[in-house]
């Protein structure tokens, strides 16, 4: 069976200079890999190159997602394809009521399969049922995007939408930040009920805690632009013993 | 064919002899270009309109002609040759395409996107009539009908002019005067048509007047006159425009549109005015040079101006409130957005009179492409307004590099118990929150759309439902080609 994703020898820059420098990385169908790092090792970048973002340069290699190559692909196009970020810092769209926001998102993805759109009312329900597992109430969904958010609220508002969107790929950025325990473990649970075996995850995290939580298949250490170490989950619990350093050399 | 005749007897009285042909040219609908004072008396006497009313044309025509165009705004406005126009033309469906075939199909998918019914796009496309559209006898005089139950009075100004002459010259001109301005004189010396409203004391008018009913009236022409009266204790809400571009060949267009609420009156007046931008370089484009006013007469009245500008190349256009009466309240709702090469100079003026006058102001301005947005208002408070309020808020989005926001506030305070706020901010669409929308699959186009709606959406509540939904979509086909 072709991969979900296939990263191939990715070098990456931004304005002149290089981020990431020869990635390859292979995910199934159905796994979650984690991707751990020091800070500026490459994280985030690689976050945005996946998800299309401007201003991230791809400068070799290439990355396919069920075989076909997505690096042409508009941010937009990608997303409608089936890939998802839930973002480090969700970003605040001021007057743009959250319903509004939800379903646009939901109708751009059904307009493209060539399906109607959503009928109002079976979205509103849809939703609801959706948000009740994570714990977000009626209030919190009239309110504008993020607009006035705590910390958790925001980051179980992305977890609500990679459920309304049902995406093939969701890469989590660092969604432990800012997170105290009770959140961190509502946020989790959230994640844990969209496993599944045609849905795969990269979740990207500077610490171990939050892999208790999502427990990954696999682990990989990113250090200075590349993954210098690949293993099981236990690879995490490694990693916060003896932490980063010497990593590099590893390679 | 004795109605010519009388016509042109009356003509002869009035002005002794026709220098420009017209006895030749009676019949023709379109008086010939140019304006003086036989033109003037031409258009009165197509009306039917009584002595008085030429005599006031012609006054307003001498005060025109002393007068200057006004250059303070921050707008470049390439001279205009008054001579050079056209100041009547009958309306004639003749003019228009034969079928919306013919139509520019520009237009056509505009109108889709506003999804808008076929009879209607025939209607703005110029191919039929209004009252072909709404044929049905019935509608009509349905709607008349439950009008003249609660004693509503909703006609074409040319109609009251003849009907109801006795209030037609206690207010018009009562709160924009002649001399006024330069385009209120012209407009003045040269109206052609308009909506005259008068609500009875006591009268909550039962349905939302709008220009688009009027069946009566085939063409407002560029030279639009608006009066509204509202007697003590009434209430009614006027929706003038269409949300959809309309086929229009009149390049100046000055409107006057004045209204009077009288003690514990409210009148809320809402506009969505999308004609002609011109194309992306520039080029063509109505010049939209307006003045609404409203006059707070009585105690406790109110009057609410919202607006949403996405037309015409360029804005002239202060909807004011003069606040006389003890407690009255006047609020300016605005979104004035522009794109290409378009030019905006908007805003308002709340003159405080009254004891306790409260005034509101929420401009938002929206600038695309290359085009200047300004926002000009005047908060006035006069020695007598004791404990007057206003608050004003002003923001400005920049959408892309090329564009201008200018705000222009004047406070004049001559009583310190007046409380004055004033609040401004300018920004951009973020690259963060367009990346957001894309990452959820929402197109870049769709993406601007919703958050400069989200922008808007203190003003946009403030209009009627349905006329909300359909300036929502205007506002995302009018920011078309503005990104990527």
């Amino acid at each position: 069976m072709t991969p979900l994703l296939e990263i191939k020898d990715l070098h990456a820059s931004v304005g002149d200079t290089p981020i990431l420098k020869g990635i390859n990385l292979t995910i199934n169908h159905g796994e979650i890999h984690a991707i751990m790092g020091p800070n500026g090792s490459g994280k985030s970048t690689m976050s945005y190159v996946l998800s299309g973002r401007d201003g991230y340069e791809v400068t070799g290699g290439d990355v396919l997602m069920n075989g076909q190559s997505i690096l042409e692909m508009e941010a937009d196009e990608r997303a409608r394809a089936g890939m998802f970020l839930a973002f480090q810092y969700p970003v605040e769209l001021p007057g743009v009521a959250g319903m509004s926001f939800l379903r646009a998102a939901v109708n751009a993805r059904r307009l493209d399969k060539g399906e109607d759109e959503i009928d109002q009312l079976e979205f509103v329900k849809m939703v609801r049922a959706k948000a009740k597992d994570l714990s977000i109430d009626d209030e919190m969904l009239k309110r504008a995007v993020n607009v006035g958010f705590s910390g958790g609220e925001k980051k179980r508002y992305e977890i609500l939408q990679m459920a309304l969107l049902e995406p093939q790929l969701a890469v989590l950025d660092e969604t432990d930040s800012g997170l105290d325990v009770d959140a961190l473990k509502i946020v989790s649970e959230g994640v844990n009920m969209l496993r599944d075996a045609n849905r795969s995850m990269l979740v990207i995290t500077h610490y171990q805690r939050l892999l208790n939580h999502i427990v990954p298949d696999y682990v990989h250490i990113l250090a200075n632009g590349k993954i210098r170490r690949s293993g099981g989950k236990e690879l995490a619990l490694e990693v916060e013993e003896s932490g980063y350093a010497g990593i590099d050399d590893a390679a | 064919m004795a109605a010519t005749l009388e016509t042109i007897e009356t003509l002869e009285q009035a002005t002794g002899k026709y220098k420009y042909g017209f006895v030749t040219d009676i019949e023709s609908d379109k008086a010939p270009k140019g304006l003086n004072e036989d033109i003037i008396r031409f258009i009165s006497a197509k009306k039917d309109e009584p002595e008085w009313m030429l005599e006031w044309r012609l006054k307003a025509f001498a005060v025109w002609q002393k007068m200057d165009s006004p250059d303070w705004a921050k707008l470049d406005i390439p001279p205009i040759d008054y001579q050079d126009a056209y100041y009547y033309a009958a309306p004639k469906t003749s003019d228009g395409p034969a079928s919306l075939d013919e139509v520019d199909p520009e237009l056509l998918r505009t109108y889709e996107k506003l999804g808008i019914p076929i009879s209607e796009q025939k209607l703005l496309a110029g191919v039929v009539a209004v009252d072909a559209v709404f044929d049905s006898v019935s509608v009509a005089t349905t709607f008349r009908d439950e009008l003249a139950k609660a004693g509503v009075i909703f006609c074409p100004i040319s109609e009251a002019i003849r009907e109801y002459p006795e209030l037609i010259k206690t207010y018009m001109g009562s709160v924009v005067p002649v001399a006024d301005n330069y385009f209120s004189a012209l407009n003045a010396a040269v109206f052609t048509d308009g909506s005259f409203v008068y609500i009875p004391k006591g009268v909550r008018c039962p349905m939302e007047l709008s220009t688009y009913f009027r069946i009566n009236e085939q063409n407002t022409g560029q030279f639009e006159r608006t009066l509204i009266i509202a007697e003590d204790s009434s209430y009614v809400s006027y929706l003038e425009g269409c949300t959809a571009p309309q086929r229009d060949e009149n390049q100046l267009h000055a409107a006057v549109v004045e209204l009077v609420a009288m003690q514990d009156a409210e009148i809320k007046y809402s506009t969505v005015q999308n004609w002609y931008p011109g194309d992306e370089n520039g080029k063509g484009g109505i010049y939209n040079f307006v003045t609404k006013r409203g006059a707070c007469r009585g105690d406790r009245s109110k009057i609410s101006w919202t607006q949403v500008e996405t037309g015409s190349a360029i804005t002239w256009k202060y909807p004011s409130c003069i606040l006389q009466g003890k407690d009255s309240v006047g609020e300016f709702y605005s979104v004035a957005l522009t794109n290409n090469f378009q030019q905006a100079d908007t805003g308002t003026k709340m003159i405080h009179i009254g004891e306790g006058s409260r005034s509101t102001i929420i401009s938002k301005g929206i600038s695309a492409g290359r085009s200047q947005n300004c926002y000009r208002g005047l908060v006035r408070i006069q020695p007598g307004a004791e404990n007057a309020r206003n608050f004003t808020q002003c923001d400005s989005l920049l959408v892309g590099d090329r564009c201008g926001a200018h705000t222009v506030p004047y406070i004049v305070s001559r009583n310190p118990s007046a409380k004055i706020e004033h609040e401004a901010t300018t920004s951009r669409i973020s690259e963060d929150q367009l990346f957001y929308c894309l990452q959820r699959g929402i197109s870049e186009e769709d993406a601007v759309s919703l958050i400069v709606n989200g922008f808007c959406k203190e003003v946009m509540k403030e209009l009627p439902m349905e006329f909300a939904v359909e300036a929502q979509k205007l506002i995302g086909i009018s920011l078309e080609g503005s990104v990527g």
